[in-house]
């Protein structure tokens, strides 16, 4: 299996990044040669066997907690703002998006 | 008032944390003293930031603490963080472009918890972007050089953290370790790191790469400082990290001098096949030797499955980096373009912009993978086959209490040693992926020299939770050896 330069624009788009020509060109040769080593994880017979998602799970239970839905955070929009691109009157600034 | 022989930076955390108690030496003139030498050291390129004044007053609260008694175990000794966590009173980059400036709102947990317990903070270090990188070169600043022979790297991705252990510019670091960035520059740069059981330590305000895999750890001289700030970094975050396990925190110190008589060390034949380096086998072939004397017995063991533990971990971590990475888009924190037409325009330059080689490739590596109809074929398999490489430790650990082996197949390599091929680095982290896979603990020991004198580290993983006894086996070969406390030249 090899990716084409089609494949490489579809997953850049999918992936919202810009590629230059040259970029594009190195990211194919990189990834195809990537995948050659991942064929061999392919012929692997996998049937019946559980995916592992947390890795401890191996040797006991693991459910993913949840926490009560209340609020438990101060409201520290200045702080949580300091590093944001561009901000007005307390919110975040972006393109106009409907017209 | 007994007076300290040593210089500060000679002395690890338990000497300096005994030195600052007794008060042999105060927190402020101790974080001074490192504090000059990280910036006479500065060509090492460990550090991508530091800020006397807040390192300073740091010191004089530690002071303060000790003078009235309430001084946490570690009060006054120094410390430097990994710059993957985010620090409110220093700059947060992740090693990125992406995020130059950043500033977090909050710490966290695991800087947090080193602060409870007394430690000054020293400053970020460098790292590869976003933690995706075996050498360190990765990084968006600038790379961090080896102090054994400056002209090599020091590894990756915690490359600046075991540079400044190593050429003592920090007593204690932190490091995170996805898929063996702990160990790997732990062992090329001759000193001691541990990456404890997944979920063992908090992940919150670890910028996150693959969040099934990430994991914070400590790295030191010794098995012994490691130890020491480990006991200070696990426990559960029940608020704050879903991921975390309900495990208690633990003194990890307590086993540190248990004898090793009868100590069953497995031995993968997988990680002493042809892909290893003469100079690394014959170093770490010499340490297996010593622990035989020290009462231990070495248990042939297979890892079948050693190799595959590549393609799998580069499926899994590029698709769950995919993911995570999706929130830099210019809006909220971060970078941002100069110019575009609109939204998309907006995240697709910013991200172009914002992102180095390395994690594009990830980037497009996992999105791909996880895209419409490639997702059983590649990240469902990779998972499934985690789990048989999970199961394959839990089998082998039937015959044995450890599993020791090389870190890495070779010394450090010269720095630009792999060019522009993404799959050396890759292949090169084969003896670290499985560890990392299966969630276990693991370690790496210095163990003796290689080639061009470079450091060469061993590996020691063990079975969940038994970072204690990983620790006592590490620290009894440092009882009887030294590789642990050389310096390199001209430090």
């Amino acid at each position: 299996m090899s990716l084409t330069p089609d494949d490489i624009a579809r997953i850049a788009n999918l992936a919202r990044l810009e590629l230059q020509p040259d970029e594009s060109e190195r990211m194919l040769t990189q990834i195809n040669g990537f995948f050659n080593i991942v064929e061999a994880m392919r012929a692997v017979d996998t049937s019946g066997v559980e995916p592992l998602a947390h890795p401890v799970a191996v040797i006991q239970d693991i459910a993913l907690r949840l926490r009560e839905d209340v609020v438990s955070e101060p409201n520290e929009r200045e702080a949580n703002q300091r590093s944001a691109p561009a901000v007005e009157r307390g919110l975040f600034l972006v393109p106009k998006v409907i017209e | 008032m007994q007076t300290v022989h040593h210089a500060p930076h000679d002395l690890g955390v338990a000497e300096l944390a005994a030195a600052l108690r007794q008060g042999q030496l105060s927190a402020v003139e101790t974080a001074q003293h490192f504090l000059k030498r990280a910036q006479a050291q500065a060509s090492l390129g460990a550090f991508l930031a530091l800020d006397e004044e807040v390192t300073i007053a740091q010191a004089r609260a530690a002071d303060a603490r000790l003078a009235a008694g309430t001084a946490g175990p570690l009060e006054g000794v120094p410390l430097a963080h990994k710059d993957i966590f985010v620090t409110r009173d220093f700059p947060t980059t992740a090693g990125s472009k992406m995020l130059k400036g950043y500033r977090s709102p909050f710490d966290a947990t695991v800087v947090r918890k080193l602060r409870d317990a007394g430690m000054v903070t020293l400053g970020k270090l460098n790292c590869d972007e976003f933690a995706m990188g075996s050498s360190n070169e990765n990084s968006a600043y600038h790379p961090a050089r080896n102090p054994w022979d400056r002209t090599r790297v020091p590894g990756g991705s915690s490359g600046g953290s075991a540079v400044a252990v190593a050429a003592r510019l920090a007593p204690a670091v932190t490091g995170t370790d996805t898929g063996g960035s702990i160990r790997q520059p732990a062992s090329f740069c001759g000193i001691t790191g541990i990456k404890p059981t997944y979920g063992r330590a908090s992940r919150y305000g670890m910028v996150a790469f693959a969040s099934s895999l990430d994991q914070a750890g400590p790295m030191a001289r010794s098995a012994e400082d490691c130890a020491l700030l480990l006991s200070s970094m696990c426990g559960p975050d029940p608020d704050r990290d879903s991921t975390s396990l309900d495990r208690r925190e633990e003194d990890f110190t307590r086993s540190l001098n248990d004898s090793l008589e009868g100590l069953r060390i497995g031995v993968p034949s997988e990680f002493f096949g042809t892909g290893l380096a003469d100079d690394v086998r014959a170093a770490v072939e010499a340490c297996l030797k010593v622990y035989e004397g020290l009462g231990a017995k070495l248990v042939p063991i297979s890892l079948p499955r050693t190799e595959l533990s590549i393609p799998v971990y580069y499926i899994i971590a590029p698709a769950e980096a995919s993911s995570n990475l999706s929130r830099f888009d210019g809006v909220k924190f971060g970078h941002r373009a100069g110019e575009y037409t609109d939204l998309v325009d907006m995240y697709r330059k910013t991200r172009a912009e914002g992102f180095g080689d390395e994690v594009k490739r990830r980037i497009m590596i996992g999105t791909y993978v996880l895209s419409h109809g490639y997702y059983d074929a590649y990240y469902l398999q990779a998972q499934k086959i985690r789990r048989m490489i999970a199961d394959d430790f839990q089998q082998a650990f039937r015959d044995c209490d450890l599993i020791a082996g090389p870190v890495a197949p070779t010394v450090a390599w010269k720095l630009g040693g792999h060019g522009n091929d993404p799959l050396a680095d890759y292949l090169a982290d084969i003896f670290t992926l499985p560890a990392s896979l299966a969630g276990l603990p693991g370690m790496s020991v210095p163990a003796g020299y290689g080639e061009g004198g470079m450091p060469v580290g061993l590996q020691l993983i063990g079975n969940y939770f038994s970072e204690a006894r990983l620790l006592n086996a590490a620290h009894r070969l440092q009882q009887v050896t030294d590789f642990h406390s050389r310096k390199p030249e001209g430090l």
